[in-house]
């Protein structure tokens, strides 16, 4: 399939979805998907250096937190405008402030991209749980940072009260839903560029074996850096609309552990060698997370994370996707003989 | 004009005084050693002499401490294994590490894509890409398996896959890595003859054995290491009768 035709019909799947909660015209459907297509985001970014490279990473809340954090700043930035910048500016300041929240993704996503490319040169020496203790280590230090940091609200946290209303859209929460269903689409076609590309060939090596990877004249430690920017850059762009949904964000939240724990639970339930894989573990522990916060209780949503990711580690370490694979071979071996 | 004389008679690789500690261990002790284009080099030394470590300086795995590496007419010690590899030192491992989540087709495309393809001036085209594949598929007689999986090959398929995917990097010079430890009589012959027919090609081979038989055949010349210090170099039939050498390997 072509790319231009894949974008086609994720357009469709997202704008029938759109239409059909728009139809039953009722905001919750919107609240809970909006929460589903951020974890088909993170869990996309995150198995693009997880999956494809086999670096595991438990830093996603980091980066995360990383597009959070560079929304509260620039929201925090257009809320003093008068106090920040030489009166000369003040004037043009207040016309470019606030930002669209469009830009602030894309400001997010280049944050959170350069922070990858730091820890990139940081850790990628390392393997295996070393890198994994080095990630969460990393997101620990930023916590640490924003906690102090009373521009962005420090540990007490930030206000950023959206807009009731938006053109077009109506109710903002409308206008969040459509713009991460755009951040799934440029996710979705991203890993699927990847997964196919020279760029796809190079990370497979890297995750089988980096010696022979190398010693095959593939440079390891570029395309490593390159799949931790791709994948922060995703994740701090699925964190920058955050703020804004939520409305009162603190570290606690924007750091929660969740995160980590899903875009890692997502892709290996879903299954890892491919981009299907993180959206139908997504989809699946998103909506039964969505589905046990209403009926039970939301304390239970990492439980079911935690007993899910168990029982697909020992029974199909492969995933979804490995399971179905296998099943269409078996059945395929069957007919031929 | 470095040019010019790197198409001449300049040796293809120089090692001289190349050093390597691990830690208090000596692994490798200033080795000399200056291979010319063409020739079939054979390396041996009992377990722990230092011929891997020595592979390893040369291919970038490991960096030497002292000394240098001189790779037609360029220094090349400081390079990372991969560019080492695209200037055209490919080499097999000791135990075969093929890409596990790949067909044996697909092993063998990762170094044209990424070092014949990163050479300036050459791209080859999927249908390129392809046809060179099964050429070299066909070179160690693997085109019969170029679908299936890595896991479901023999050992002597997985040694041969190995040496099929460093030719894919068109080297000028490979360095075969006990490629035939634990192989039956009649393999050992498959691979000798295997890397004499590469050698035809005009690949210069560098050879680490412990089978003397396929030493004996293949070499053209031998190379002894011993606790890191290179005790004999020369003409095989020599060298396996040199005493140093008849001493360190059943003991004086």
């Amino acid at each position: 399939m072509r790319t231009s035709v894949f974008i086609s019909i994720l357009c469709a799947v997202g704008a029938a979805l759109y239409l059909a909660f728009n139809f039953v015209g009722n905001d919750y459907l919107f609240f809970a998907g909006y929460t589903v297509l951020q974890y088909i985001v993170l869990a996309t970014a995150w198995n693009i250096l997880g999956g494809y490279c086999g670096y595991v990473n438990f830093g996603s809340a980091g980066f995360f937190a990383i597009g959070v954090y560079s929304t509260v700043f620039f929201h925090a930035v257009g809320q003093s405008v008068e106090e920040i910048f030489p009166e000369f500016l003040v004037g043009p300041m207040q016309a470019i402030f606030p930002l669209p929240l469009p830009l602030l993704i894309v400001f997010a996503g280049a944050v959170a991209g350069f922070v990858g490319l730091g820890m990139g040169y940081l850790t990628l020496r390392l393997r295996g749980v070393f890198f994994a203790i080095a990630t969460l280590a990393l997101t620990v230090v930023m916590e640490t940072f924003i906690v102090n940091w009373t521009f962005v609200g420090g540990s007490r946290g930030a206000y950023v009260i959206p807009p009731n209303e938006v053109p077009v859209f109506g109710h903002f929460i409308q206008f969040l839903f459509a713009l991460m269903t755009v951040l799934v689409i440029v996710a979705l076609t991203t890993a699927r560029l990847i997964e196919r590309s020279k760029l796809g060939v190079g990370f497979a090596t890297i995750r089988d074996d980096e010696l022979a990877a190398e010693a095959s004249g593939v440079p390891t430690l570029r395309l490593k850096l390159v799949a931790t920017v791709v994948s922060g850059a995703l994740m701090g762009m699925a964190g920058a609309p955050f703020p804004y949904y939520i409305g009162y964000v603190e570290p606690g939240s924007a750091f929660n552990l969740s995160y980590a724990v899903n875009s890692i639970a997502m892709p290996m339930i879903g299954g890892t060698t491919s981009w299907v894989g993180p959206l139908v573990g997504a989809l699946l522990l998103g909506t039964l997370q969505q589905v046990a916060t209403v009926t039970i209780s939301s304390a239970v949503n990492l439980l079911i994370v935690g007993l899910l990711l168990i029982f697909f580690v020992i029974i199909a370490p492969r995933g979804i996707v490995g399971l179905v694979q296998d099943r269409w071979r078996a059945r395929s071996k069957g007919a031929k003989s | 004009m470095s040019q010019a004389v790197s198409e001449t008679n300049a040796p293809l690789l120089n090692i001289g005084q190349l050093g390597k500690r691990f830690g208090g261990f000596v692994a490798l002790d200033g080795v000399d050693l200056v291979v010319p284009r063409g020739q079939r080099l054979g390396l041996i030394g009992p377990n722990g002499s230092g011929k891997s470590t020595l592979v390893n300086c040369i291919c970038g795995t490991l960096q030497n401490e002292t000394g240098s590496v001189t790779f037609d007419g360029q220094k090349i010690d400081g390079m990372v294994a991969h560019q080492r590899t695209r200037q055209g030192l490919a080499r097999s491992f000791q135990l075969p590490r093929p890409f596990r989540s790949m067909t044996v087709a697909e092993n063998i495309r990762v170094p044209l894509l990424y070092t014949v393809n990163a050479r300036p001036g050459t791209h080859l085209s999927h249908s390129q890409l392809d046809e060179r594949c099964m050429e070299l598929l066909k070179l160690v007689t693997l085109d019969g398996k170029a679908g299936k999986y890595t896991t479901d090959l023999t050992q002597v398929e997985m040694r041969k896959l190995e040496l099929a995917r460093a030719m894919a990097a068109e080297p000028k010079l490979l360095i075969a890595d006990e490629s035939m430890a634990g192989l039956s009589h009649s393999e050992v012959e498959d691979i000798v003859a295997l890397l004499i027919r590469m050698n035809e090609r005009g690949v210069t081979i560098i050879m680490i054995e412990h089978i003397m038989r396929a030493v004996m055949t293949f070499s053209q010349r031998l190379v002894v290491l011993v606790s890191g210090k290179k005790i004999a170099d020369g003409n095989p039939d020599d060298v396996i009768k040199d005493k140093e050498v008849v001493g360190a390997y059943l003991g004086t």
